[in-house]
């Protein structure tokens, strides 16, 4: 569950996800504790498999990257938490 | 913001947020590919979780900043695909030899951080007494088994260590002991032969069972280190493929399929006379 505050989903990291490298096994998506990967179902990259998005809320837990076989996420913490609301984004 | 999903009952964003840039007020805690795997592009299937248990690998020989005097014999099978990949010295053994090979490095190089990475039908059916001899001779390296239960790379037959009820490929039903015989248990096989230091079964179902699959491998090599003797850790992996199911249902089916019978843990592990 997204952790969350008066004011907004509190987002503590973020991935940066090698889209094409991805041959869409889903293993990601069991793995993240926050649950805030979710698999395209519209889109895929140009091998024709789908991949993961980063949806609001990740806490840069790394849980993704040690579950995926083929290397496709790189784990950031940010400095200090951010929040995200539906009116401002992320901040 | 696109939604892509139905939103399920609990509360989730539908924003997707980008990815395809590094945020710069931010800490790298996971790159791509550890600084051990110079290229992460492999041909393994998807789901395979062969390079996460590779991951894992060279993660703990970095841990213990051995890369330098590390040196990897690669058996046949999937795993090899990894063989071109690592930034350690590989040499490429035959089907089930390679223990042997790895006795012949480390009794002319004994400093080194010698290990095997063998697919259990490369170690159970191919060579099972390569690493039973290796153990009772207490040849100080360290053998990791991939362990499956499929022939993966050889067309998906059941091996030595498929489980009752495991699907493969001419187990489709799932193993029968009465048609098929019994599953052999090699870590247990192996933690009771006396030349043994570090003995354990690991898995890579989830990301708490990589972690902790990482400290075996650090507790095997730090073993090897301390020279008592033959280390072991079996790693059980997912092999969607060869078992017939989908990718994201193989952790719960090694969990529930193969951990029963292959248990997670650590075996044994003597203490160093130092």
């Amino acid at each position: 569950m997204n952790a969350k505050s008066a004011s907004g989903i509190v987002v503590r990291g973020t991935v940066v996800i090698d889209v094409e490298a991805c041959k869409g096994c889903d293993l990601c998506i069991e793995a993240c504790h926050p649950d805030v990967l979710a698999m395209t179902t519209d889109m895929t990259n140009t091998r024709g498999y789908r991949y993961p998005e980063l949806l609001v809320g990740c806490t840069g837990c790394r849980a993704c990257a040690d579950v995926c076989p083929d290397f496709c996420f790189q784990v950031f913490r940010f400095n200090e938490p951010k929040t995200w609301t539906s009116e401002g984004g992320l901040q | 913001m696109t939604e892509r999903r139905p939103v399920g009952l609990e509360v989730r964003s539908e924003v997707v947020l980008p990815t395809n840039v590094a945020p710069e007020d931010a800490n790298l805690v996971a790159d791509f590919t550890p600084n051990l795997i110079d290229v992460g592009e492999h041909h393994l299937c998807p789901g395979c979780g062969e390079p996460i248990a590779i991951r894992a690998v060279m993660d703990a020989i970095a841990v213990l900043g051995l890369a330098d005097k590390s040196m990897a014999v690669f058996g046949i099978g999937c795993s090899t695909a990894f063989s071109n990949n690592l930034d350690v010295e590989v040499l490429q053994a035959l089907h089930g030899r390679a223990p042997s090979v790895a006795t012949g490095v480390i009794r002319m190089r004994p400093e080194l951080a010698v290990f095997t990475i063998q697919g259990d039908g490369d170690m159970g059916n191919e060579g099972l007494q390569e690493v039973l001899h290796a153990a009772a001779r207490g040849e100080n390296i360290v053998c990791i088994m991939l362990n499956n239960g499929v022939f993966g790379e050889t067309g998906g037959h059941l091996t030595v260590t498929t489980t009752i009820g495991q699907r493969t490929k001419n187990t489709i039903e799932g193993r029968d002991a009465d048609k098929h015989g019994h599953p052999m248990r090699i870590a247990e096989l192996i933690a009771q032969i006396d030349g043994v230091g570090y003995v354990a079964r690991g898995a890579v179902n989830d990301a708490g069972n990589v972690a902790r699959t990482k400290r075996m491998v650090v507790e095997a090599f730090a073993s090897q280190q301390a020279g008592n003797g033959l280390s072991f850790v079996e790693i059980l992996t997912m092999c969607p493929t060869g078992w017939f199911i989908p990718t994201e249902d193989a952790p719960d089916y090694l969990a529930e399929t193969i951990a029963g019978t292959h248990a997670v843990g650590v075996l044994r592990q003597e203490q160093s006379e130092q």
